[in-house]
């Protein structure tokens, strides 16, 4: 963290940059915030550790906009967000300083929450340049701990590498911690009959209270004027009035985001219901896989993308009635 | 708030026998901003239309719902009816009550419901009209032809002969197609080159016809009128100004191992070689994967040899972009493959053949010189037997369900040619049907029965057995005599089934013409519109839209130039103002409207937009109306749906879904 510091201070004191986006402590021990910082002075706020799971790759769109060069910490996974939104021409590249920062896995304190360790006070062992294999945690009722592993954010444990797809410099090692299979949930849902899925997402679905974190979080979900806040459609701001319509935002989310979500996870990272909203991407990731061959999406700025790409061999609409 | 007049056709008894039609216009005043409501026996009709302009007039419509049959119908119809009463064209909506509905249910009320349906979507959406004007388009005076075998002959020599310029684009050295292969033709028995040949030279003479062969279609794109297409000019290797056709390098050429496509593959050619001896151009092309320079650098006889200096091993392909206004289609036909069919033995024996195959047999410039003889032991077949409907009329999936058309009358053909030229051979005819109609056709058919006592039996041939004294073995049925028949051949000939070009499929999806599901392209009125693609400025010519025999190919020919000329001769178009425009404040700047666009309409520009007060430059997209031909692809890409088809917005779609569910 102290060498991310530093490189800091220098790109801001040397003129390349006229910003530092990364990540400040907030109010407790396990939720930093994104934030700029604008001096050296203000960088002794910054922080960089197991607990920064947010992508700041979408904070670039604004800060494309602004006056001179931004430096932005991304994780390997953010990489491919940034690549994304270059595609989409939603990001100026040469407003970019990239820094591309090591990560051995993110934390899920909701994870920690559930092993019963609650009243945490600080954390020992979450820091990036940190080799423990376990989590010392100070709690009111005295000192916990947890294998970083078993507390890891799911999206971490399918980790996608540990390359960085875009960066100007890179500070820190990273650490494999790919442990299962990414579309084995995907597979077990598929494996189900129509009613089970169906049941399935209802009760995740019914748990949405509709605060929008999945969709402001969201690097794909960058449009200037989301259809859900926009007066000229009538999904506008409604409110769920039954069963259906609570699981069509994230239906209509998902297709909108099909073929350019590059599985970054922040969706289910962010939900406050805790609902695996990343399945939805993933199982729409698997079929374009099967369709189509494999497509990562952000894995670079040029290639075409298959839903907005045709060619002859391209898979037939009936497959769907195949596929059922 | 609209004034909406619905008008409810009967269509004599093809709608009102199974719509209770009163009931819908009644129904529809109920509706709302629908003023008026009727229902006639014939709302196309004079005085349906005369109906119509009264409503208009006398109670200040501002848009009609016509429920009727299909709008690929009578929507023009309707909407010049509505013009002349003063109404904009666009403020009329068809119901198609009668396809969608009347024809495809029986219970009265159950239709009549539908229909209600039907006309409340309609009636949603026209409450959501606004008037739209069509633009102009020029017109390029130039045709392109995809094809030069008879049809594309045809077409092209009509199109030029109406004073028009013609390209025909040929894949194969030659123009001249499967005709070119025919030995003789039914029902007269004339020399199919003596006919053909005249015509290549005429095409290739004349001063509005160009000629690219060894050519393909790389990309199309454009509209009705204005089309620009890319042409491949494949790499000949042979510079076709230097080169005199004399033909040494073909003999000198060392390689000579190829197969023979001309002669369906029954003997070889040279690397470098022209198609048949009466090919035009004259001139001969490489083929790069036989040559033997080409595979291992040494060789270049045939450079040494040719006096001209007309071979070029440098050559490339080359890309030729030119403007058309109209595209006629002529992409033929080949015969199926036999691998379903196993128990032919067409792959087991090379006395078993197609009629295709025979035809070359029977040239005098194919692998046999003319002569009649097994293709195993060069031996003179006494027992010859025809199996009809190869692969045609099938009910599987193993060939096609329709009729190849053809076969019955050239296997009369064969039979009655053999038995003229070689009376001691027996042949027999396995059929299901004999289908001889057309002008001499079924008096061609007798006389091969009764003159040339040919032996014709009703009934399928289960299996052909190669014997080990190189006979064949034919079991088959005879259904009326109702018994097995056990025959042995010298000879077996297939009439295989006849599909579309294969790269009919590449094709269509360039022109965006639709294709069947046995990938034949498809017509725009099956009896009405038959040599036009339900795409504008696409013609049909030949087989590429259903089997054909030449005379009805060569009227086809006519009727698609005739089309072609009739769009070539006008100056203007109107277009359709049916187009997506993008909403700058909406719009991401993500292309991903730019990438699915199939007429590269749509462009990006940095545009100063005040949204709300914040005035920034954005990359937004901006739609060329000119080339949007308002298929509405980029507006369901769209993520912010910033991307809107007039006359069809994503507002009205869904109050007609929200009219249909409510």
């Amino acid at each position: 963290m102290q060498e991310l510091i530093n490189r800091a201070k220098e790109l801001l004191a040397d003129g390349t940059v006229a910003r530092v986006l990364g990540w400040k402590a907030g109010d407790l021990p396990y939720n930093p915030e994104p934030a700029y910082f604008e001096d050296a002075e203000s960088l002794k706020d910054f922080v960089y550790n197991g607990f920064c799971g947010a992508n700041l790759s979408k904070y670039m769109i604004e800060a494309s906009k602004l006056e001179g060069k931004t430096m932005v910490c991304l994780k390997p996974c953010d990489t491919y967000s940034f690549n994304q939104l270059i595609k989409e021409h939603r990001v100026d590249r040469e407003k970019a300083y990239i820094v591309g920062v090591g990560c051995k896995g993110k934390l899920d304190i909701e994870k920690i929450k559930k092993l019963g360790i609650k009243g945490i006070e600080s954390i020992e062992g979450a820091e990036i340049t940190d080799e423990a294999e376990t989590l010392k945690i100070q709690t009111i009722y005295g000192e916990k701990s947890c294998a970083y592993a078993d507390v890891m954010l799911e999206r971490c444990h399918v980790c996608k590498g540990k390359e960085h797809m875009v960066y100007d410099e890179l500070i820190g090692e990273s650490k494999d911690t790919k442990d299962a299979e990414r579309f084995d949930e995907v597979a077990r849902i598929e494996a189900m009959s129509p009613e089970e899925k169906f049941a399935f997402f209802q009760k995740e679905l019914s748990k949405c209270i509709r605060c929008n974190a999945c969709r402001n979080a969201c690097p794909a979900c960058s449009c200037r004027k989301c259809v859900f806040d926009s007066t000229k459609f009538d999904s506008a701001q409604k409110a769920n009035v039954d069963s259906f319509e609570e699981k069509m935002f994230h239906i209509i989310r998902a297709f909108h985001v099909a073929g350019r979500c590059t599985d970054c996870g922040e969706c289910s990272r962010v939900c406050p219901q805790g609902i695996p909203l990343h399945l939805f991407n993933r199982k729409f990731i698997k079929d374009i896989d099967a369709l189509y061959g494999e497509y990562q999406a952000g894995e670079d700025t040029e290639s075409k993308a298959p839903l907005t790409n045709f060619t002859f061999d391209d898979a037939e609409p009936s497959i769907v009635g195949k596929r059922g | 708030m609209q004034r909406i007049g619905v008008f409810v056709c009967h269509c004599g008894s093809n709608i009102a026998a199974t719509v209770d039609v009163s009931k819908v216009a009644e129904l529809a005043l109920m509706e709302p901003g629908v003023v008026h409501a009727e229902d006639y026996q014939y709302m196309c009709s004079e005085a349906g239309q005369a109906k119509i302009a009264a409503a208009i007039q006398e109670k200040n419509l501002t848009g009609i719902v016509v429920c009727s049959c299909s709008p690929r119908m009578h929507e023009a119809t309707f909407r010049k009816a509505a013009e002349r009463a003063g109404l904009n064209p666009y403020m009329v909506e068809i119901a198609n009550i009668r396809e969608h509905c009347s024809w495809i249910h029986k219970d009265i009320e159950e239709a009549t419901k539908k229909a209600v349906i039907l006309m409340r979507a309609a009636v949603a959406k026209v409450n959501l009209n606004t008037p739209l004007q069509a633009g102009e388009s020029r017109v390029t005076k130039r045709a392109l032809v995809i094809g030069g075998g008879i049809a594309g002959i045809q077409t092209a020599l009509d199109i030029a002969d109406a004073g028009y310029e013609v390209d025909i684009v040929e894949k194969t050295p030659s123009i001249g197609g499967r005709m070119s292969q025919l030995d003789k033709t039914f029902p007269t028995l004339d020399c199919s080159a003596c006919i053909l040949t005249p015509k290549m030279v005429e095409a290739a003479a004349h001063e509005k016809i160009n000629i690219y062969t060894y050519s393909e279609v790389d990309k199309v794109s454009g509209f009705v009128g204005d089309f620009t297409v890319d042409i491949r000019k494949k790499a000949r290797s042979v510079d076709m100004d230097k080169c005199t056709g004399c033909g040494v390098c073909q003999e000198k050429c060392p390689s000579k191992k190829s197969l023979n496509e001309f002669n369906r593959g029954l003997n070889n050619r040279s690397a470098i070689y022209t198609p048949f001896a009466q090919a035009i151009p004259n001139v001969p092309v490489i083929d790069r994967d036989a040559c033997i320079k080409f595979k291992t650098g040494k060789c270049g006889i045939c450079s040494k040899v040719c006096q001209a200096g007309a071979i070029d091993y440098e050559q490339k392909d080359e890309i030729i972009t030119e403007k058309y206004g109209a595209i006629v289609v002529a992409t033929g036909f080949d015969t199926i493959k036999l691998d379903k069919y196993d128990e032919y033995a067409y792959n087991q024996s090379k006395d078993v053949i197609t009629s295709l195959e025979l035809e070359r047999v029977m040239n005098a410039a194919g692998p046999t010189h003319g002569h009649l003889e097994r293709l195993s032991d060069g031996k003179a077949p006494k027992e010859i037997v025809f199996i009809q409907c190869v692969g045609s009329r099938c009910s599987d999936d193993r060939g096609k369900p329709y009729c190849s058309k053809i076969c019955c009358m050239y296997t009369a053909k064969h039979a009655m040619l053999i038995r003229d030229k070689y009376p001691d051979v027996n042949v027999t005819v396995f059929y299901i049907d004999v289908r001889t109609p057309g002008k001499n056709f079924d008096e061609f058919y007798r006389r091969a029965v009764e003159q040339y006592g040919v032996n014709y039996i009703k009934g399928q041939v289960g299996k052909v057995i190669p014997q080990p004294n190189g006979k064949l073995l034919v079991q088959g049925a005879d259904l009326l005599d109702n018994k097995q028949i056990l025959k042995e051949a010298d000879m077996v000939v297939l009439a295989t089934a006849i599909e579309p070009n294969p790269d009919v499929r590449k094709i269509a999806t360039m022109l965006t013409a639709s294709i069947d599901t046995n990938n034949f392209l498809t017509e725009a009125h099956a009896k009405l519109r038959p040599v036009e693609s339900p795409t504008a400025g696409i013609f049909l010519s030949g087989v590429c839209q259903g089997p054909k025999d030449i005379p009805e190919t060569v009227a086809q020919a006519g009727a698609a130039a005739v089309k072609a000329i009739g769009l070539l001769a006008k100056d203007k178009l109107l277009t359709n103002p049916c187009t997506a425009q993008a909403d700058v404040l909406l719009c991401n700047g993500c292309s991903t409207c730019e990438n699915v666009c199939p007429y590269g309409a749509i462009t990006y520009e940095d545009k100063e937009v005040n949204d709300h007060g914040i005035r920034e430059t954005r990359r937004v997209a901006v739609v060329n109306n000119a080339l949007c031909q308002g298929c509405g692809a980029c507006t369901v890409a769209c993520p912010s749906g910033a991307m809107d088809l007039q006359g069809f917005s994503n507002r009205q779609i869904i109050a007609e879904v929200d009219a249909i569910c409510r």
